[in-house]
């Protein structure tokens, strides 16, 4: 791997190498621009450091303090964060969707929300780079939406989970299909295809998964970046003109100082807008990049609720990816009475997950709970992906703990809305009714869960209402862009890195062009 | 207690192609988790083994998993969840307050500590924690019900849970690097993967669970 001096400016560096972060790097040294992409996490090699263990995975996650709070707090850690080289797609469920094309333009079109400063077009192209680039494995029509080029790969076999789900959807009229996801139905390279140990939410030991680890990363490296693990970046240092030169980060006990011509934030969104915080300054004294206060607002997560039953046969869905099927039938009707959509997929909880879905969701403990526990592989599940309507109020801000770099710990605060509310409620109404119809008993709902992150530092269309412009690029600093989950203004009824990473091709591009019309 | 996979171990895979040389180490650092406190004081761990034993009865069972011990591996070693709930203190504190929270309320309630209660008396308590029902000024400011809800349940049932007694006694296939599964649809075994004792044929069950390597 080539290596750069921290006093010789690079042309970028890039603060994340999750599914914003990873493309970024491996495009932009592509194109031949330097670039230096710095992880807090480890530089795991997979087949030689991962367990086929959910605790010991644990390695994976991003496990430093963070304080929730609001009517709804969210449950972070493992549950939506990665802190590794690949970011949160180390240890991401690999389904891969795209949005619908409306989506892009919420406000006007369907009456919520905000409209993005991209049009949908234009990001369809993306979508077929990034599955390009994942090797998804897909059906040869997808049921949903303008027509799609065939996937790349061919799509995996059903598990019993995804079975059921099907059935649920067959009984009561609804489309579904085997899931657009990012591991290997074929060979590719040195890999092979997925063995369906199912552990895929706490790493993959065998490298089927095409998570940016394997994918972008190691094109970066080839292309002549350098990736950088271990460092944490604790503030961005701007000048007196107001452009960025570099970043500070701790790196083995010491802080360092990598200088660069351009600085680009892909934490995801909560230590994107933390950091943004973070590097508040006399010239920026609320925080780089907020002239418009929304750094840090506008937080969405998506609804992750469940109904969970038995099956009289063996389902043992711990096999295999957890969500092999889909149906996306409430994202495409509109014949609902609230905004926004939603999807539903199979569910394969290992058993810690489902511990605390019993837990959780039925109050057990005792006795009670170590008897429930035994009908563990006779359980099946449906979980919605459901998209939560972006508040200001939700949002993540700082506190004056400090944490073991000694930066300030983020606070999140999040509260459902009505929508929010009637979304929920509407879904587990139908996935209920898919279960039983399925053929499940003891049917029961897991009402408190959500996942995914997104919209703390916003694209739009004015630096009044928004942080970034259409190209990512902050609108008060010119040399400080953002490019991951925190960019979305809505953030539909599908999981987000797809679209995250199509985003970020996409800015390769646009940089590309700005740099050559002398634009950086 | 009913056997559902009889003669099924888990840990009969360990050598087997299952199990990589990452999850052994893994599994064999578990096992032999330090048996005494690190974190919690002796007042403290008496506590938190009645709580353990109650949240998670194991009476019975011949060899049963050390769940407190787990949960004082975690405090001290400083395992975080990466959130807390704004309304609780950082994790140990959490637990040391709690559990002395325990003992007061069992002291003013029957006069007497919350690790030598009869069992009834302390799944009553327990019970008024999970409701948020109980207001000792030990408390001081930390909602029971926050506390049951984010410290003692997950820190005490995943203990049981990531241990291969609990797998095998679950029927789980446990550990599946590198060699996976190929029987996927449902009612699809793979002979590695174990086998649920089916009402008047636990002979059978026994014999597969048996031959898991
Ligand atoms: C269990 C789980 C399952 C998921 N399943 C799916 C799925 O099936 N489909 C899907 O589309 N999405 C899924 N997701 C979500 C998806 O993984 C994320 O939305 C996506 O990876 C976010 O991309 P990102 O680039 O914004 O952030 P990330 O991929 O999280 O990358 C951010 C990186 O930045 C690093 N970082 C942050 N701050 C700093 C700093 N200050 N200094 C240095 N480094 C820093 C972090 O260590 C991390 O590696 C899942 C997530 C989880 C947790
Ligand atoms: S099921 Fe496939 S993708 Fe998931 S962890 Fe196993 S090999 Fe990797």
């Amino acid at each position: 791997m080539r290596q750069f001096e921290e006093a010789d400016a690079v042309d970028f560096v890039v603060v994340g190498t999750g599914a914003g972060g990873a493309p970024l790097i491996a495009g932009l040294a592509e194109a031949g621009f330097s670039v230096v992409g710095l992880d807090a996490g480890p530089f795991f090699r997979p087949l030689e450091d991962f367990a086929s263990d959910e605790t010991a995975q644990r390695q994976v996650f991003w496990t430093d303090e963070r304080i929730v709070d609001g009517a709804n707090p969210i449950v972070m850690g493992d549950n939506n964060s990665g802190k590794a080289v690949g970011g949160s797609t180390v240890h991401f469920a690999m389904v891969s969707l795209r949005f619908r094309p409306e989506w892009f333009k919420a406000r006007t079109l369907l009456g919520y929300g905000a409209d993005w400063p991209i049009d949908w077009q234009e990001i369809w192209e993306y979508y077929g780079r990034a599955e390009r680039l994942l090797a998804i494995s897909g059906p040869v029509t997808y049921p949903w939406g303008p027509p799609r080029p065939a996937y790349p790969y061919r799509e995996h076999q059903l598990n019993g989970a995804a079975e059921v789900l099907a059935r649920g959807c067959e009984a009561m009229g609804l489309a579904w299909t085997p899931t657009p996801i990012a591991t290997l139905s074929a060979p590719r390279g040195d890999a092979h295809p997925c063995v369906y140990r199912g552990f895929c939410r706490v790493g993959c030991s065998t490298n089927a998964k095409q998570s940016q680890l394997v994918t972008s990363i190691p094109r970066a490296i080839r292309a002549g970046a350098e990736i950088r693990d271990l460092a944490m970046v604790g503030r961005i240092e701007v000048d007196e003109a107001g452009r960025a030169t570099g970043v500070h980060y701790l790196r083995q006990g010491r802080w360092r100082f990598q200088r660069a011509r351009n600085v680009i934030v892909a934490g995801y969104a909560i230590e994107t807008p933390r950091l943004l915080l973070n590097s508040a300054n006399a010239q920026f004294p609320e925080g780089l990049a907020n002239s418009s206060g929304l750094v840090g607002k506008y937080l969405m997560t998506q609804s992750n609720q469940a109904v969970f039953g038995k099956m009289d046969q063996e389902v043992r869905s711990y096999k295999a990816p957890p969500s092999l099927t889909v149906t996306e039938h409430w994202n495409y009707c509109d014949e609902k009475d609230f905004f926004g959509g939603y999807c539903w997929m199979a569910q394969g909880p290992l058993p810690i997950e489902w511990v605390n879905v019993l837990t959780g969701s039925k109050g057990l403990w005792g006795r009670a709970l170590r008897e429930e526990m035994k009908d563990y592989n006779h359980q099946v599940g449906l979980k919605m992906v459901g998209e939560m309507l972006p508040d200001p109020r939700n949002q993540v801000t700082l506190t004056d703990e400090l944490d073991q770099y000694g930066l300030p710990v983020p606070r999140i605060t999040y509260s459902w809305g009505d929508n929010d509310k009637a979304m929920i409620a509407h879904a587990l109404d139908q996935m209920q009714m898919g279960l039983e119809a399925a053929g499940a008993r003891d049917v029961f709902r897991q009402e408190n869960d959500t996942c995914h992150l997104y919209g703390t530092a916003r694209m739009g269309f004015d630096p009044e209402t928004s942080v970034v412009d259409a190209d990512c690029r902050s609108w008060d600093i010119p040399n400080l862009w953002i490019c991951d989950g925190s960019i979305f203004p809505t953030c539909g009824g599908v999981n987000p890195s797809l679209t995250i990473v199509a985003l970020s091709l996409r800015t390769v591009d646009r940089i590309k062009a700005l740099a050559s019309r002398g634009d950086l | 207690m009913s056997e559902r996979y009889p003669g099924y171990d888990v840990l009969s895979k360990r050598d087997g192609p299952s199990w990589n040389e990452p999850t052994r180490s893994a599994i064999d650092a578990r096992l032999n988790v330090p048996r005494e406190p690190r974190f919690f004081t002796p007042q403290e761990w008496r506590t938190l083994q009645a709580l353990c034993d109650a949240i998670f009865p194991q009476d019975g069972d011949v060899d049963p998993v050390p769940l407190a011990a787990y949960v004082d591996q975690k405090m001290a070693e400083n395992h975080t969840d990466g959130y807390r709930h704004g309304a609780l203190p950082r994790q140990g504190e959490a637990w040391r307050r709690g559990l002395s929270a325990l003992e007061a309320e069992a002291g003013a309630a029957h006069g007497t500590g919350f690790h030598d209660l009869a069992a009834e008396k302390r799944e009553d308590l327990i019970r008024r924690m999970q409701a948020g029902k109980l207001e000792d000024s030990g408390w001081g400011g930390m909602p029971p019900a926050t506390f049951f809800e984010h410290r003692v349940i997950p820190d005490i049932t995943h203990a049981f849970y990531a241990h291969p007694k609990g797998w095998s006694e679950i029927g789980y296939g446990g550990p599946a690097s590198p060699r996976g599964y190929v029987r996927l649809r449902i009612d699809r075994r793979d002979p590695w993967e174990p086998a649920e004792a089916k009402p008047g044929d636990k002979a059978a069950a026994r014999r597969k669970n048996q031959r898991v390597r």
